[in-house]
């Protein structure tokens, strides 16, 4: 399938006064037309500021984008001037925030907030767009449309406002859609319902989508691909499958081993991963991992690549990623 | 026990049913009683302004030498003033010209500074450090000073008075204004919004500046009165509104001050009539800005 979207060695840095943050540090990943990517990592790791740099919105002047390429259907975003750039955001590329609870304006109705962006980006009719609007609720599950079009986003509950963040993403169409964290300020009945609407839209519908979030869970059940990452870098990549089956990095393999499975007897302790994550202003040369890793080697001193492992596209940052690999399956 | 349709019916209709204007009226005078009682002032000063044609007993500008400096009696209830004309028929007149400039100058000094505060705010950065320390110029003069300053340049007259006195209102809501904006700045929404790529000014206009309307409220009802009280000063100082218009300032000016012990009529009327306004308007604003002030609500 033809990639929709491909991030190569993309750099954002924050300047802050105590130095220069590498938030993402030379990643690259891609996304396939209609697929669900998932970006994995603990907070901090840099994936909602590479989400946010895909758009463009990184907050200047602190955060910049220094280097790499953002390939959308093979134009490169970061050389568009901020007008082409308005035209990408909400028809081309959408978002669904973090917080569905602030990310609606409360003074604006439900149905000023859908109809606003078919207005500016399809120009269409107030008729037509509150039309489309009544049919988007619809489609994302909320019940009686055309009477809550007028309400405002107080009297929504968490899961409907989620779902009218949804709604408004696809309201124009989108090739794809950044979801930061779609699900985190959610109740967990309410997350499965979110993302499993989410899952089935994007098939129905033939959108892509990055989803950005620290929970496994998720990933495990919605995801095709999963991108982990870890201080600023992408340090493995596989299908959903091949990570939780055969991770072949000692990070996912630390995340893996500190989540509390079901399968497991109750007084089986967990395995959390030593040490703290990184400065991201004094990143240790070499691998950022290694001075919390089991697997430390001489080596690690280098900055691993991330090079084929097992499975094909399954890839890892790690220099004893075949080690790993026996005494995980020892 | 069978609940009976009587008791059904006492339990559900507790209260009767007003309209939700009238609720909000009467919850406003229940908790600040102060409040109604500017509005009430407010309300009157418009009804009078408004029905000035049919209330004033006489015109307003007619002179009637036979009754100079006639002291209040019942064909001139507040006395007449050096030119013979009625003085009340002038307050009950002027209270037009108050009201005007007073509103005039509040909603457009106070638009645009609301629009400059959410602007700043949103922008941020060097064009916020920028317009910030401009308003801090302005905001540095003295209300009259500023107002003075801008009539000496554009001359007197019912429209440069409203300029000179909304010029001066400018930084004083901007400040405000961009005080909340600020906060209004950092919510997901604004971001949402960048998201689904539509403007700059776009997201200035609908998306930002509805969220502000408590302080901007707040800062045009706070200013009404000292407008009021500003268009008093410069008239009376000859550099507002100019004879024979009716204006309250105005009254207080040139034969006021020289007939002040042989006619104190002249001067005391006019001075308790701008006194009022600006009196209804404060106690009205104070109490609008506890009762949107969310923190003070449960209260």
């Amino acid at each position: 399938m033809a990639k929709l979207l491909q991030v190569e060695n993309l750099q954002t840095q924050f300047l802050t006064s105590a130095g220069v943050v590498r938030a993402v540090d030379g990643v690259s990943y891609d996304v396939d037309e209609g697929e669900t990517v998932a970006l994995v990592g603990e907070s901090g790791c840099g994936k909602s500021v590479s989400a946010l740099s895909i758009m463009r919105l990184v907050a200047e002047p602190a955060g910049r984008i220094v280097g790499g390429r953002i390939l959308f259907q093979g134009r490169d975003l970061l050389g568009l001037s901020e007008e082409e750039m308005r035209d990408v955001r909400g028809r081309d590329i959408a978002m669904v925030f973090q917080e569905p609870m602030t990310s609606l304006n409360p003074v604006l109705t439900i149905g000023r907030q859908l109809t606003e962006g078919l207005e500016i980006h399809l120009g269409m009719q107030i008729e037509a767009a509150r039309a489309r609007a009544v049919e988007l609720l619809g489609m994302v599950g909320i019940p009686d449309p055309a009477r809550r079009l007028t309400q405002y986003p107080h009297q929504f509950s968490g899961g409907m406002r989620q779902r009218m963040m949804v709604a408004m993403a696809l309201a124009c169409n989108p090739k794809l859609i950044l979801a930061d964290e779609p699900t985190t300020a959610l109740d967990v009945t309410i997350q499965a319902q979110i993302l499993e609407l989410m899952q089935d839209l994007s098939r129905r519908l033939g959108v892509a989508m990055l989803i950005i979030t620290h929970n496994l869970g998720v990933v495990a059940r919605y995801a095709d691909r999963v991108n982990v990452m870890y201080a600023g870098r992408v340090i493995e990549r596989g299908t959903a499958g091949e990570i939780y089956a055969n991770p072949r990095h000692p990070y996912t393999l630390g995340l893996l081993r500190s989540v509390p499975r079901l399968d497991e007897p109750i007084r089986a302790k967990l395995d959390p991963i030593e040490g703290q994550p990184p400065d991201l202003t004094r990143l240790p040369p070499g691998c950022a991992f290694a001075p919390r890793c089991a697997y430390r080697v001489d080596r690690c001193a280098e900055v691993p690549a991330l090079t084929a492992v097992g499975a094909p596209g399954h890839l890892s940052a790690c220099w004893e990623a075949e080690r790993l690999a026996k005494e995980v399956a020892a | 026990m069978a609940v009976t349709k009587e008791t059904l019916e006492t339990l559900t209709n507790t209260e009767p049913a007003r309209p939700r204007w009238l609720q909000a009226a009467i919850d406003f005078t229940r908790k600040r009683p102060l409040g109604a009682l500017g509005a009430v002032i407010i309300l009157l000063m418009t009804l009078i302004a408004v029905t000035a044609h049919w209330l004033a007993p006489y015109d307003a500008l007619a002179t009637d030498y036979g009754a100079m400096l006639a002291s209040p009696s019942s064909q001139h209830w507040l006395g007449t003033d050096a030119y013979g004309r009625d003085v009340m028929s002038r307050i009950i007149y002027g209270s037009q010209t108050a009201l005007i400039v007073g509103l005039g100058a509040s909603l457009i000094g106070g638009t645009l500074g609301a629009l400059i505060g959410v602007a700043s705010a949103y922008f941020g950065g060097r064009i916020d450090l920028i317009v910030e320390r401009f308003m801090d110029v302005l905001i540095s003069f003295p209300l009259i000073i500023l107002a003075l300053a801008v009539v000496a340049i554009l001359g007197t007259g019912l429209t440069n008075v409203m300029l000179a006195i909304a010029i001066p209102m400018i930084p004083r809501c901007a400040r405000v204004v961009r005080s909340s904006a600020l906060a209004v700045r950092e919510m997901p929404y604004v971001d949402a919004a960048r998201a689904a790529g539509f403007r700059d000014s776009r997201i200035v206009l609908r998306h930002m500046l509805p969220n502000v309307m408590a302080p901007y409220l707040i800062m045009v009802t706070a200013f009404l009165g000292q407008a009021i009280l500003l268009e008093a000063s410069l008239s009376f100082l000859g550099l507002g509104v100019q004879e024979p218009v009716a204006a309250w300032g105005l009254m207080l000016r040139g034969a006021a001050v020289e007939f002040a012990e042989t006619a104190p009529w002249m001067a005391i009327f006019p001075g308790v009539a701008i006194s009022l306004a600006v009196f209804g308007f404060n106690l009205f604003g104070d109490s609008l800005r506890d009762a949107l002030d969310p923190r003070l609500r449960t209260q």
